[in-house]
């Protein structure tokens, strides 16, 4: 949400209903349980759907409410198994609607499809994944709804009246801001991969299936789908899914020294990224950027190097578990949230570092090492 | 063929500062621009007017100082500017900004001919929401194509469009019906720079000005913040981490540093040291 341009720091309003004394409306107060959309692609479950039941899970908890996965496929293994996995990842039943017309996404009929399952069943929340589909779909099930959606949301929770608190940045992610969907059902929120942390996977037995008819043909369907052309292996960047992560920002000052953030990434064996401003620049391409509006990550080890750390980066790379700034500005922002500071220039201590991991990692020091 | 683009003037987010104490935009002297995903449906809808003839219309809602940038697209070639402006729009989420939009959009058809495409960004920098063009495509009954990476084929006389559209793990190629509506990926084209010709008639074009009422909106309680069902009840910034970072600070950074380094990364992460270890040797 938040196109909208609202008066910062106004400050919490306490009390119910976040602060409002509107009761919600009669109708609304049939809507129950928390729902997940499982987006399922050529027979795939998406990971965020998992992440996503994580989170699910919590709400759902917190309410006192079941959790229910929400799969759309074609008759077959794929959907099969992607309500096998919904409940392995924490939904107490599955929303299911099976249809060959289901098979490949397409806004028309999922739109069509999650409309009514929501229409029919009213949950009170449905998170979606920020994918190329989920976005796709979320935006068209809420203005049918004629209900609140939030983008990319950094954290959810629920308020004391039972009400969603979604937290996003704002204001091109220099700020975060906190929305609540009040008088309206379900409230809707999209997360991006990676935000939410991937919950363990236990195996269950497939509980509580509720089935629904798609209630379209082929002919009502006007958009067809002529080919499908999948991404070649080696062009696959996997920033969001690395174990080691490697960034440069504006502070390495020259087209030319993003080799420097190649070099470290190639001698650790990690994916490289950057921030906002270098694709901006055209230094590296958009599916290297990392944060709000790129990708956000979870590795292991984060390395960013002259990324001066603005929110919209920040919610990007929270999730690792250590994050090394690298930045001459002592008062960057980014120390605020990396685990281990270093300030001094960039470009001259990425080559020093490349090498202490080379000769730290060399069987041949190694063995010199141990001997 | 009409085509409609709506363009959204945003504060360039590189120069936004926050004020540290009272946490609140400094918008003084922020310089404002075209939403920058917005200029790549603008040159893919004067791509298609240049090879299919027709015009293009572009449109945005916002305050009036939002002219300059219908003013800016019309130097790249747009044939006409609509603004809409009313103190009921302040506040829109991105349900009552399609609203408004889909309504203007209606009357743009009544006034200038009912437009066959109707393109949008992918999203825009400030909000960052994707939500507004489906949105309209919705409330227009518009067919809706996101994430287009390519325009692969219009034909006007069978009503029918071919697309690339940009899908999770491919690419989709997808063929509906006119009229539509598209949102175009970034990095699929580049803008024009515009004529001479374009510039001078952009100086002293007429923007076309319409209030709610104007557009045809009687239903104002669906606009601005009372058309919004999202309520945002609070703005702030990150706290720092309680744990704060264990600095190095050594200027110049030596050898001696990057090794306290990799000993500081391999002393912090569990297992990190002989996980690099195993695949440095098949590297």
């Amino acid at each position: 949400m938040t196109d909208k341009p609202v008066t910062p720091a106004a400050p919490a309003a306490g009390g119910s209903r976040a602060g409002m004394k509107k009761e919600l409306p009669e109708h609304f107060k049939a809507y129950k349980g928390v729902w997940v959309f499982v987006e399922v692609e050529r027979g795939v479950v998406h990971p965020v759907s998992f992440e996503l039941l994580g989170e699910g899970r919590k709400l759902a908890d917190q309410l006192g409410v079941d959790l229910a996965g929400v799969v759309l496929g074609p008759p077959g293994e794929g959907t099969k198994h992607a309500v096998a996995e919904s409940f392995a990842y924490g939904a107490d039943l599955v929303y299911l609607m099976e249809d060959a017309l289901l098979t490949d996404y397409r806004n028309e009929p999922f739109s069509k499809g999650l409309t009514d399952l929501v229409n029919t069943y009213k949950p009170e929340i449905l998170l979606l994944g920020a994918t190329t589909l989920g976005r796709d779909l979320a935006g068209s099930v809420a203005t049918t709804l004629l209900t609140g959606l939030t983008a990319d949301c950094t954290e959810l929770a629920v308020d004391a009246d039972k009400s969603l608190a979604a937290t996003r940045p704002t204001f091109g992610g220099s700020l975060l801001c906190t929305i609540y969907t009040l008088n309206f059902r379900p409230q809707m929120a999209t997360i991006r991969p990676r935000v939410m942390k991937m919950p363990a996977r236990v195996e269950k037995p497939v509980g509580r299936v509720v089935s629904h008819p798609l209630a379209m043909v082929e002919d009502d369907i006007v958009t067809k789908i002529l080919a499908f052309v999948a991404d070649r292996e080696t062009n696959k960047v996997n920033l969001a899914y690395a174990d080691i992560v490697v960034a440069g920002g504006l502070g390495l000052g020259a087209v030319e020294n993003m080799q420097l953030v190649k070099n470290l990434a190639k001698a650790l064996g990690a994916e490289y990224g950057c921030s906002r401003p270098i694709v901006q620049k055209g230094w590296m391409p958009a599916e290297r950027q990392i944060g709000q509006t790129g990708k956000t990550i979870r590795p292991r080890l984060y390395i960013a190097a002259g990324i001066s750390g603005a929110i919209q980066h920040r919610v990007g790379v929270e999730g690792a578990d250590l994050i090394v700034a690298i930045n001459t500005d002592k008062n960057a922002p980014i120390f605020d949230f990396a685990h281990v500071g270093l300030v001094t220039d960039a470009v001259r201590f990425l080559p020093a570092l490349t090498e202490a991991f080379s000769r730290r990692l060399s069987p041949h020091n190694r063995d010199k090492l141990a001997g | 063929m009409h085509i409609v683009v709506c363009i959204k003037q945003v504060p360039d987010s590189a120069q936004i500062r926050v004020h540290p104490v009272t946490n609140t935009i400094m918008r003084q002297g922020v310089p404002t621009i075209i939403n920058p995903y917005d200029l790549f449906a603008l040159e893919a809808a004067l791509r298609l007017r240049d090879e299919h003839g027709g015009t293009v219309t572009v449109l945005t809602m916002g305050p009036p100082m939002a002219e300059d940038s219908l003013r800016k697209a019309l130097t790249f070639g747009a044939d006409r500017a609509v603004l809409l402006t009313d103190r009921f729009f302040a506040g829109s989420d991105t349900l009552a900004t399609s609203f408004a939009l889909a309504q203007a959009i209606a009357k743009i058809g009544e006034t200038f001919g009912t437009p066959d495409i109707v393109f949008t960004g992918k999203q825009t920098i400030d909000g960052d929401t994707a939500q507004v063009g489906p949105g309209i495509a919705k409330r227009q009954k518009l067919l809706q194509l996101t994430y287009v990476s390519k325009i692969a084929e219009l034909d006007l006389a069978a009503r029918r469009i071919k697309v690339e559209r940009r899908a999770e793990g491919g690419v989709q190629v997808l063929e509906t019906r006119l009229p539509v509506l598209i949102t175009m990926l970034e990095g699929t084209n580049e803008m024009r720079r515009g004529t001479m010709v374009d510039a001078l008639r952009a100086a002293r074009a007429e923007i076309v000005t319409w209030s709610a009422k104007d557009a045809g909106i009687e239903d104002v309680l669906k606009c601005g913040l009372r058309g919004s069902p999202t309520v945002v009840k609070r703005v702030f910034a990150p706290a720092a981490r309680s744990d704060k970072a264990q600095m190095i600070e050594i200027q110049p950074a030596t050898r001696d540093t990057a090794d306290a380094l990799v000993a500081a990364i391999f002393g912090g992460i569990a297992g990190i040291e002989g996980d690099l270890v195993e695949l440095h040797q098949t590297l």
